[in-house]
């Protein structure tokens, strides 16, 4: 039975949980009622004058061929960013999990870039990439490849994806590892018993006892490429190169439309329809774990 | 069907400065049941992995049907194995559980469904084919580990306490049927487990064991009637076995126990008198002595009654040697008025004493 913690004060619970409250309502629901409100209204650059247009904004984002091209990319980018941080992270946590000596040390090394802000991610790749100075880039250039980011938008494409999916192999490398090690060794015996070679042992049993980590990690990082490399694709190519640009990512667009083209409106719109995403993608992932099967 | 030999085997685990496993040998007949019993730690569960083919063996042989496998992938020495925890695969179904062996041989659909059917008949599991481990209760689950066992038709079968996740009534229910189908198969089987009651009654032979070493192997029978040491006689029987400090007499036909009480013995022969040794005597091999017997037959203790425990067929009397503070466990007949408190003249059942060497808790009998 749960013991349940009773206040004698009627104040003080919701003194308690006051400062969360407040933080929310000022960072997240203030934030996102102005979007919305925005969203129906157009202001001139030097916010002098605004006019409320009705849905205006939506009409013209669903009509603007760069729009498109953003959502295109930020699809590949995501499913890249995603495929590639959650294979690499199960190929490492699997072989982490065979470890025994020292396996707290491997465990360190490998959580570690998740500690690392997306800027700063973003810029030590910058600079192994860095078409002048970075040490890939020469590398790439003694083995005759022409490498410059700063005019390939596909190399451009690749370096984001690269460097937001390394940072984000610790956290899917944390969940893989605590989901491989909740699989009992004696199901791993048995079917090692029953014939079954370690490839087999692994399609067969550990990947399908996985998949409710693998799920959640999904949707984690899918809204992980979504929203939170906005700090990567800013240090490292700012949307571009070119224009529509290579790596400018519904999130960034945002940015770029609203702060730098000054398209207040537009940009709110984006903002909108970006929220509605997300809201869906949580609600995904809440129903799928409140229904999860637990073996 | 196969024998298994089990020679001179030692395990030592890395970083381990002892030996888990200290040099064990047994053959194992085509067909035998042998039950490795033994407390927690005692390597049993080490020594039947080794078999597996799950633990390396640090020294020595195990070999299967006269081929030594020690460097064979459990997958290849042809054994199945029942799990403590019954290591069904939770994402599959029974029918899938009990066929994925058999889907990786590669054997022909119809000989799979042949084996599974037939395999779950004989555990009454047929209405239960297409269902989940975790919709099927504990003993379900548990033939289902039997029956993925079964279908493999290995040559050898591998017990690590298969009933021990079981409830009492289902743990007697299962023991039976797991006999009755190893008489049925004829299938040569290692059976762990530390409860001797389920030991006694499935074993051909036990293995009892004991910080690496097997005690002692023999019949259940065997085991009870002559146990090997101190440790083996209080392990196997329920209640345990008594044992008293006593003292070989100077004419060598009898022990002395601390209240001066003699009982006298056939096994001291070759002891030196004044010898001390512990006694060992059975709580159900003791019995009331008829009332106004004559003096002291040699066969006689008194006792004084402190505690009962009666279990309806049997009362389980707790007392004290007369005089002494040496306990002595009896078991009585239910029909006997004993009560706390009084004064009880029991009878030791001849030649059931036994004795044990105090320093080594070896027993004695060996050498008369």
């Amino acid at each position: 039975m749960q013991k349940r913690v009773t206040f004698n004060s009627r104040t003080l619970p919701y003194l308690l949980v006051a400062p969360q409250i407040l933080i929310t309502l000022l960072f997240f629901i203030w934030p996102a009622i102005q979007a919305v409100g925005q969203s129906f209204q157009r202001e001139d650059p030097f916010g002098l004058r605004t006019a409320f247009v009705w849905f205006d904004n939506y009409i013209r984002l669903f009509g603007d061929p760069f729009y498109y091209h953003s959502i295109q990319i930020t699809l590949v980018f995501s499913l890249l960013v995603t495929l590639l941080s959650m294979g690499v992270a199960l190929f490492l946590a699997t072989m982490a999990d065979r470890v025994i000596r020292g396996a707290t040390g491997y465990k360190t090394l490998l959580i570690a870039p998740y500690a690392i802000a997306p800027v700063i991610a973003g810029v030590l790749w910058l600079f192994m990439f860095q078409p002048t100075i970075g040490i890939v880039a020469y590398m790439l250039d003694q083995l005759g490849y022409d490498w410059n980011y700063h005019v390939h938008g596909n190399e451009a494409m690749m370096l984001v994806i690269l460097a937001a999916a390394w940072k984000q192999i610790s956290y899917n490398f944390l969940f893989f590892l605590a989901g491989l090690q909740a699989i009992p060794k004696s199901l791993i015996e048995a079917a090692a018993i029953d014939g079954a070679s370690p490839t087999r042992r692994f399609w067969t049993i550990i990947f399908p006892l996985l998949s409710p980590t693998t799920f959640f990690l999904l949707v984690v990082n899918i809204v992980y490429a979504f929203f939170d490399t906005f700090g990567i694709i800013d240090a490292v190519t700012s949307g571009g190169p070119g224009s529509p640009g290579a790596t400018n990512i519904l999130v960034y667009k945002v940015y770029s439309d609203g702060f730098v083209g000054l398209d207040l409106g537009g940009s709110s719109a984006q903002s909108v329809v970006l929220m509605i995403i997300v809201i869906a993608l949580t609600v995904v992932q809440f129903r799928y774990i409140e229904r999860r099967v637990h073996y | 069907m196969a024998t298994v030999d089990i020679r001179g085997v030692r395990k030592t685990y890395a970083g381990l400065a002892f030996e888990t496993i200290k040099g064990i040998d047994c053959a194992i007949a085509d067909g035998e049941f042998l039950v490795m019993l033994g407390p927690s730690g005692c390597g049993k569960s080490t020594l039947l992995r080794m078999v597996a083919g799950l633990e390396r063996i640090t020294s020595g042989d195990i070999a299967i049907d006269g081929r030594v496998v020690n460097e064979l992938e459990p997958k290849d020495r042809n054994i199945a194995m029942v799990f403590q925890n019954y290591a069904l695969y939770p994402h599959m179904n029974v029918y899938g559980n009990m066929s994925y062996g058999l889907r990786i041989q590669k054997l022909p659909k119809a000989e799979i469904d042949r084996r599974v059917r037939e395999a779950a008949a004989i555990l009454e599991l047929s209405d239960f084919l297409f269902r989940k481990p975790r919709a099927l209760s504990g003993g379900q689950r548990q033939r289902v580990a039997m029956g993925r066992a079964i279908v493999r038709e290995p040559s050898v079968f591998l017990f690590d306490e298969p009933l021990s996740n079981l409830d009492a009534k289902l743990r007697t229910q299962m023991r039976v049927e797991i006999k009755r189908l190893q008489q049925r198969l004829g299938t040569t089987s290692l059976y762990v487990t530390h409860d001797q009651v389920e030991a006694m009654t499935l074993a051909d032979r036990l293995m009892v064991m004991k910080d690496g070493i097997a005690e002692q192997i023999g019949t259940p029978l065997e085991v009870y009637r002559n146990p090997a040491s101190v440790f083996v006689a209080g392990f196997i029987g329920s209640p345990a076995m008594n044992f008293l400090p006593g003292r070989v007499t100077a004419d060598g036909g009898a022990v002395e126990l601390t209240g001066g009480v003699r009982l006298a013995t056939q096994l001291t022969g070759g002891l030196a008198g004044g010898e001390d040794v512990t006694v060992g005597v059975r709580p159900e091999h003791l019995a009331p002595a008829a009332n106004g017997a004559a003096a002291p037959s040699g066969n006689e203790v008194q006792v004084a009654v402190d505690l009962i425990e009666a279990l309806g067929a049997d009362t389980v009397v707790h007392s004290r040697l007369d005089g002494t503070e040496d306990r002595l466990l009896a078991r009585l007949p239910g029909s006997v008025t004993v009560t706390p408190g009084m004064t009880l003249t029991l009878t030791v059942e001849p030649g059931a004493l036994q004795l044990f060497d105090k320093a080594t808790g070896r027993s004695l009998s060996a050498r008369s």
